[in-house]
């Protein structure tokens, strides 16, 4: 069966639509514009796709703040970057209830261990950010006490900044979220030696314009709202 | 603070009481200093103490590498009901850092000669829970000697990736 896309067409549309669903309860609508209409009304998609569009949209990061980031890291919960705009507000006081580790600040020798103890407690599926300079690649703090993170832990985003600015850190959120959905982002398979691994989209399956417009195609990765 | 005379005052005084306890004393910009002796340090504290100098207000480590004796432990005393305050200073080597502890004087010296011994490895003998307090406890060196290397460790950036560490390894 082939599928045919269309577009919004406006308010008119929206009118036809309705008039259609009301027929079809009633149960006027037969053979091929029954057809026609469930067509239009229902979306397919993987069950992959599906757990992955909602697993990036209610990420519960830990309540875990390191250093000055933390400060950075705090105010993205308030309302000028705020990000229950994509469901990540719920801060979570405790691993196990957390999917998301935001290493924000300085990690000391002494702390490393805790850090590590406190990944491994979190539940799968789980992300960790390292935010800013320090915990990417040690920052000013580059001596004897600190420890990169990506030394004992593996980490999904790096957010750079000394301290990165609530938007950056929103970026990299962002970033995440892309992953999270199945698009990586550039660069992460070579680091993670996960070259081969990628979904490869054939010709004819490619997106064409139309279908960027059109309201029920769902292809992994995009999201409706945000 | 005593002035330059109050400190030679308070430096006779612990002469006579324990001789060859003060080495010195230092009068430098109203900071009165007195240069001790390791092995005398406790009875000065003591006596000090007994003066009216009962909060111990900084206990901390230098290193005056290289000069000799490298290490230098300062105890800052302060006199709360005159609002006075003087420096007990003191050397040792690094072969031979030692000293007595000032918990029997100072309860409050415990936390910071643990300090001073996690970050310049002075032992004070007699000291209740000698042990590292910042550094992990498997941690080797310290880390606040002048001849510490700084440490750190080099970061791959896109600079330098053809030629850093990461590519050896």
């Amino acid at each position: 069966m082939e599928i045919k896309r269309e577009t919004v067409g406006g308010p008119s549309d929206f009118r036809l639509r309705q008039l259609q669903a009301r027929d079809m309860l009633r149960g006027d609508l037969e053979g091929e514009e029954l057809e026609k209409f469930v067509e239009k009304s229902v979306m397919t998609t993987t069950v992959e796709k599906a757990v992955a569009w909602s697993q990036g949209n209610s990420i519960y990061p830990m309540t875990f703040g390191l250093a000055c980031c933390a400060i950075e890291m705090m105010s993205i919960v308030g309302m000028r970057v705020d990000i229950a705009r994509f469901g990540w507000e719920a801060f979570r006081a405790s691993p196990r209830q957390a999917d998301l580790l935001i290493l924000s600040g300085r990690v000391s020798v002494k702390m490393a261990p805790v850090i590590r103890r406190i990944y491994d407690q979190m539940l799968e599926p789980k992300w960790a950010i390292s935010m800013g300079a320090c915990c990417s690649s040690m920052g000013v703090f580059n001596n004897y006490a600190i420890v990169p993170s990506d030394k004992f832990m593996p980490i999904d985003v790096h957010v750079p900044g000394c301290p990165p600015r609530p938007e950056a850190l929103m970026h990299g959120i962002l970033r995440l979220r892309d992953k999270i959905h199945g698009h990586p982002p550039d660069g992460w398979r070579e680091r993670y030696d996960a070259v081969g691994t990628e979904e490869v989209l054939t010709p004819e399956h490619q997106r064409t314009s139309e279908q960027d417009a059109a309201i029920n195609v769902f292809p992994g990765g995009d999201t409706a709202g945000a | 603070m005593p002035d330059a005379t109050g400190l030679e005052l308070t430096a006779h005084e612990l002469r006579e009481s324990v001789p060859e306890s003060v080495l010195g004393t230092e009068f430098h910009r109203t900071r009165a200093v007195l240069l001790v002796s390791p092995e005398h340090v406790v009875s000065v504290l003591q006596q000090l103490h007994d003066k009216g100098y009962t909060f111990l207000a900084s206990l901390h480590g230098v290193d005056y590498y290289p000069d000799e004796p490298r290490l230098g432990v300062l105890y800052e005393l302060m006199d709360m009901h005159e609002v006075d305050r003087i420096s007990v200073k003191t050397r040792v080597s690094t072969d031979d850092a030692n000293l007595a502890t000032a918990t029997g004087v100072f309860p409050g010296a415990e936390f910071p000669e643990r300090e001073v011994y996690d970050m310049f490895g002075v032992v004070f003998d007699g000291h209740p829970d000698m042990r590292r307090i910042l550094m992990p406890e498997d941690f080797e060196g310290f880390p606040q000697r002048r001849d510490f290397p700084v440490g750190g460790e080099p970061v791959l950036f896109t600079y330098n990736e053809e030629t850093s560490y990461g590519k050896d390894q």
